[in-house]
């Protein structure tokens, strides 16, 4: 099985990445805006939206659910949208899925695909399986048609160009549209790509698109979208290709009376986004009049499989734990190395892999819980972080690397107050080569990160508990001098 | 195919396997015992819930008329006449007595796609209205109301509820047609956080509610 | 009220000045304070960082030694935390009904020390006089474990002569995360910036929070920065009278 996430698995670790991007002024500059921005707006309609913690409560309970009984509810969407005209199709893995979809698109004699954002895309490298086929794949979202255009990288869930500046992307349009004239204001940079893409909606006649979500009672599909490229892609082709992970699916129709409120205000502060479409199969005249679903593996089942982190697969993709994360303020979306950054990436990307690559990602975390406050399905991502680090120290690391000691001598000391003391003695003794001029300077190996930036004074001349039994004696003796 | 087969199975021995050795269907809940404590129904008298909608309308930039049934027609003129527009492709199920005469109109069915892209602008009805959230929610008319560059949609009173709960148990009798629910002109974020209207959808959006 | 002080590893090690003004106020406030000398370390530390099995019996030996005692103080937010947070799911995992039990009945008398002094003993002022300019900051697990929301701040504005200044982004956490901050160094720095940059935006002398281990990490910085701005633990601010200024028992 080739279970893939893009390219997470060579991605240098987190620590390695950031330590680069931190040195980037104008990357930190357009994140930090971009999630002071959504995260003010977010704000303002959850606050607005009375019954927003019942709401995450029933999302939360759904998704539990559904998750519980995926095999009903997957065979149920199967049946539902086979009924209805489309085709479903089963992908266990990244290379399984894009067999299936560059297949398909032969099958119709298609040489060109136009393309509506699905991060499950990015996940099984699909636009270079269509490369390598001589099918040309268009990005049609303008923040992946920025990514696209600018051989670039998508840097967060739902802006995936939030790294970029205007002035960038003038230039790249200019470049890549071959415009002489084009000011870098955001209306002239969207009116071009509007003409540019304008005419690949009419002439393209094969779509693809994810789902947002899947409904197993009508086999219907449900997509969220800002710009109406979503629109165009499901509506105007004569072919569609639908690409889902299988936890998208959810029980009924009347669930996203529960979802669609979530959804928008977390990803983008909205009460509502511009557009959703929902249809189910082929509808005769109206839309493509081919349809196909591909529901896709690739690791989910893995998650599954997990009891304390399945709940990861509550994830509604809104973006709004990368948003307010103070460690993806400071590095974006990049230094994750895996197209699911912030948050949930440091939980899903590594699970995918089977733990085996992504190892840096759950320690990409002060545990803060910004993310679970504000997550719209409950996901408690600070729990699933100290999980996945036991999974790690119990599966991937050995015994003998220097952590580990350190943790179980530690852990030795800590087993009694009498030798928790007789460290406290030994540290007040071994800590004289660090200190000088009454302060610590340096210390030894990882913890010099910590006097890297921060001053440490020396232990204090008496502990705690030190003070106590001294106190007591004098109490004690005063007991005696007063009987 | 037999792949695929392969997959489809492989991967449902996959979810049963996980879910047993987790017990999981124990731990949840049954779908009819989900407990659903957000808002359902409506607690606000018809006028505010229409203030409520026209506000967000407004709020989205969408030009917002008021008619009654008899003076529809005489409004949908009076749109056209501030768009100097004076033809207009119409959705199938309009009723051509509110069109207003003088127009040049066909319908939807009789147009091409590349009539859709260049018409001076589309009028449609919607199935329901959502006044919490300022949307409006289409049946069908799927090119109608996406390629033109204008956007006229009428609004009955009576077809705005307050919640989006309300809204999705009207649109229940009609789940599996196709439905498009529209808030607002499209729009991206997506340079500098920056909002801008109209994107691929129509930037002209108008809007004439009918009270009845 | 007999109060069973738990210092947390840490203070004991670092910050016993900590331990010595949760003293002095409870007994101040008439209360007796006893001090079992088995005790250590929650654990959190090992069970944050991945080693749940070794955080195991520091659980237990915590659960033991504080089985009879008729309230719990614990002058640190996040072991309050752990504890909360971590032990019902640590017991349940074992099995073991005693465990389970145990931890079910401890854990309503365990208490940080705002919740203390406010939910506990009815009490905001507590006699204090601090004639400073402080800036208060929100740990994280103050703010989303423990939801101790403002009970901090009401303490604070009752001191005598404080003079209180708000903190802006006072919920943004200062980069600590425990291991993080080694295992993250570069990105703990980054935070610790920002963090640094809000409190010597209010002027003010100190900052102060219920934990120590965020004061550690900022007055490292403010220290580093030689920005003379120093870090005092909210029991310090508490303990702090007229005729025992905090100051005074600060060794050097």
């Amino acid at each position: 099985m080739t279970i893939r996430v893009g390219d997470a698995a060579e991605a240098p670790s987190f620590q390695k990445a950031a330590f680069k991007l931190l040195d980037d002024a104008q990357l930190r500059k357009n994140v930090r805006h971009a999630t002071d921005v959504i995260t003010a707006k977010r704000a303002i309609v959850v606050k607005e939206q009375l019954d927003w913690q019942q709401l995450r409560s029933t999302a939360s309970a759904i998704k539990q659910h559904t998750l519980a009984h995926l095999d009903e509810y997957l065979l149920k969407f199967e049946a539902a949208c086979t009924a209805a005209g489309g085709q479903v199709h089963w992908a266990s893995d990244a290379d399984e899925a894009n067999r299936i979809i560059v297949d398909l698109v032969k099958q119709y004699g298609g040489k060109d695909v136009i393309k509506v954002k699905t991060m499950t895309s990015d996940e099984i490298g699909l636009n270079k399986a269509f490369e390598a086929s001589g099918i040309h794949p268009h990005e049609t979202d303008l923040a992946d048609m920025i990514v696209q255009l600018g051989r670039d990288k998508p840097s967060h869930i739902v802006a995936p160009a939030l790294h970029k500046n205007r002035q960038q992307v003038r230039e790249i349009f200019m470049r890549e549209m071959g415009l002489s004239e084009l000011t870098d204001e955001p209306q002239d940079l969207t009116n071009a790509a509007r003409i540019y893409l304008r005419d690949k909606f009419l002439k393209v006649r094969i779509g693809f698109s994810g789902a947002n979500y899947l409904l197993a009672d009508t086999g219907g599909i449900c997509v969220v979208e800002s710009e109406g490229n979503g629109r165009m892609c499901v509506t105007l082709p004569d072919v569609l290709i639908t690409l889902a992970g299988i936890e998208k699916v959810i029980p009924s129709f009347r669930d996203l009376e529960v979802f669609l409120q979530l959804l928008p205000r977390s990803a983008t502060g909205e009460r509502m986004n511009p557009y959703n479409s929902l249809w189910t199969g082929v509808h005769k005249g109206d839309g493509p009049q081919h349809f196909h679903v591909v529901l896709l593996d690739n690791g989910r089942t893995r998650i599954l499989a997990d009891p304390e982190a399945r709940q990861t697969l509550h994830c509604i993709r809104c973006g709004a734990c990368l948003n307010t994360c103070p460690v993806y303020r400071q590095t974006g979306g990049h230094a994750y190395g895996s197209i699911y950054s912030g948050p949930i990436g440091a939980i899903v990307t590594p699970q995918l892999l089977d733990m085996e690559h992504s190892q840096s990602l759950p320690y990409a975390s002060s545990l803060c819980g910004a993310c679970y406050e504000v997550c719209p399905v409950k996901i408690n991502i600070p729990e699933v972080l100290i999980h996945l680090r036991g999974r790690i120290v119990r599966e991937q690391q050995s015994g003998a690397n220097l952590e580990a000691i350190g943790m179980k001598a530690m852990a030795r000391i800590f087993s009694s107050g009498r030798r928790f003391e007789a460290a406290q003695r030994l540290g007040h003794i071994g800590q004289w080569p660090f200190v000088s001029g009454g302060w610590v300077k340096h210390l030894p190996g990882m913890l010099g990160n910590w006097t890297a930036v921060r001053d440490v004074r020396p232990l204090p001349r008496q502990s705690f508990r030190s003070w106590w039994r001294d106190r007591e004696k004098t109490v004690g003796k005063k007991e005696n001098a007063d009987a | 195919m037999p792949e695929t087969l392969n997959a489809r199975e492989a991967i449902l021995n996959r979810i049963r396997t996980a879910n047993t050795a987790a017990n999981a269907a124990a731990r949840a809940a049954d779908y009819q015992n989900i407990e659903r404590g957000y808002q359902q129904t409506t607690t606000l008298d018809r006028e505010t819930i229409l203030k409520i909608f026209l506000d967000h309308l407004h709020e989205y930039d969408a030009h917002v008329f008021e008619a009654r049934p008899d003076t529809l027609a005489a409004t949908i003129a009076e749109v056209l006449r501030t768009n100097s527009q004076k033809s207009a492709i119409v959705a199938d199920n309009f009723p051509e007595e509110n069109l207003p005469t003088g127009l040049t109109w066909q319908r939807e069915s009789e147009s091409t796609k590349d009539q859709l892209n260049t018409t001076a602008g589309t009028i449609s009805g919607c199935e329901v209205a959502i006044a919490h959230t300022g949307t409006i929610i289409l049946r069908g008319t799927r090119q109608l109301t996406l390629l033109p560059d204008r956007f006229l949609c009428i609004v009955y009173e009576h077809q705005i509820v307050e919640t989006v709960p309300e809204a999705f148990a009207r649109l229940e009798p009609f789940k599996t047609e196709p439905l498009t629910f529209v808030s607002g002109p499209s729009a991206t974020a997506d340079i500098e956080m920056t909002r801008i209207r109209g994107v691929h959808g129509p930037r002209f959006l108008d809007v004439i509610v009918v009270r009845d | 009220m007999r109060i069973s002080l738990f210092i947390t590893c840490y203070n004991d090690t670092l910050f016993p000045e900590t331990g010595k003004s949760v003293v002095r106020l409870l007994e101040r406030l008439g209360h007796e304070v006893d001090f079992p000398l088995e005790q250590t370390c929650c654990g959190q530390m090992h069970y944050n960082t991945g080693y749940q099995q070794e955080a195991m019996p520091l659980m237990r030996r915590f659960v033991q030694i504080f089985r009879d005692a008729e309230v719990v103080c614990i002058p640190s937010s996040s072991c309050v935390a752990m504890i909360r947070d971590h032990y019902p799911k640590m017991a349940e995992a074992t099995g073991d009904t005693g465990l389970i039990k145990a931890v079910d009945a401890l854990l309503p008398r365990v208490y940080e020390l705002s919740e203390l002094l406010i939910h506990k003993l009815g009490l905001e002022d507590v006699n204090a006089y601090y004639p400073h300019r402080v800036t208060y900051h929100a740990s994280c697990h103050s703010l989303r474990s423990l939801h101790l929301n403002d009970l901090p701040l009401r303490l604070l504005r009752k001191v005598r002569g404080i003079d209180l200044v708000e903190l802006q982004e006072i919920d943004q956490c200062c980069g600590f995360g425990g291991t993080f901050a080694v295992k993250n160094g570069d990105v703990s720095a980054a935070m610790l910036s920002d963090k640094l940059r809000c409190v010597e935006n209010t002027r003010a002398e100190v900052c102060t929070a219920v934990d120590n281990s965020c004061l550690m990490h900022i007055f490292g910085g403010l220290h580093r920065q030689r920005t003379g701005v120093k870090t005092v633990h909210l029991a310090e601010i508490l303990a702090s009278t007229e005729d025992q200024p905090a100051e005074d028992e600060r060794q050097s």
